[in-house]
């Protein structure tokens, strides 16, 4: 798994590229808790470049959801296609998160 | 039917090890892309929860077996733990709102959802976890 990060306007993109699985997924929960105590609300999670997800996956982007929500901020996602979007509906995730066709209209919709 | 095996320690960072020595028998199995994907993650949720529960107070080692029979890809996965269905646990709530959302169970309502037959049986004081996929479409 790789994961890139950068500052846009409103909020901060996250792009995550290859196999978000049990072994992977703790790398995503430190870098977004570390985003988020340096005082980041706002997140767009782009999955064009996810290949893989299993539950350890989801189970880190529900714990981001969950602590953002509490903080009153923001959790958008983008591009989530092919494989990885049959298991988001397979999980009923697909329809508890905000997704977006695209990281501009995940954007845009951030306010 | 004769199987493949793999025996390793029960370690979360073995999870690597495990995909790929599955993915290399779907790969060269009648497996169409959609099923062995299903398959794969099937197979996480499976030695994941070994790793995590089969032996709380000390270590052990999860047995990987693969083989083909009347036009399916079995996979097995089994430990030595205390006797444990996995698929004894309650489908997970997938309709609830985020905050009230809770992962657990999501890992066996996918290797449910993705495989064609999923059966537990204890046998020779072992877990054994067998999943089926047809390959015949």
């Amino acid at each position: 798994m790789d994961i890139q990060t950068r500052k846009e306007q409103k909020a901060t993109v996250i792009a995550i590229t290859g196999r978000m699985d049990a072994v992977t997924a703790p790398e995503f929960d430190r870098l977004l808790k570390k985003q988020i105590d340096d005082g980041e609300l706002f997140f767009v999670v782009d999955l064009q470049n996810l290949d893989y997800i299993s539950s350890a996956g989801l189970r880190s982007l529900l714990a981001t959801a969950k602590l953002l929500k509490g903080k009153n901020g923001q959790l958008h996602f983008a591009n989530i296609i092919g494989t990885v979007k049959e298991v988001f509906d397979i999980s009923g995730f697909g329809s508890i998160f905000q997704i977006h066709g695209s990281v501009e209209s995940a954007l845009a919709s951030v306010s | 039917m004769s199987f493949e095996r793999l025996n390793i320690p029960a370690f979360i960072e073995n999870l690597d090890m495990v995909v790929s020595f599955v993915e290399e028998r779907a790969d060269n199995s009648a497996l169409e892309a959609k099923k062995k994907f299903g398959l794969l993650i099937a197979v996480e949720e499976a030695f994941v929860n070994v790793c995590h529960y089969a032996y709380p107070q000390t270590h052990g080692d999860v047995t990987i077996s693969i083989g083909t029979e009347k036009g399916q890809f079995i996979v097995e996965i089994s430990d030595s733990g205390a006797p444990f269905d996995l698929l004894s646990l309650p489908e997970p709530d997938t309709d609830s709102d985020i905050m009230e959302r809770e992962i657990g169970g999501l890992g066996v309502h996918f290797i449910r959802t993705l495989t064609d037959q999923t059966s537990y049986c204890r046998e020779n004081g072992k877990n054994v976890l067998r999943m089926a996929l047809r390959t015949d479409g």
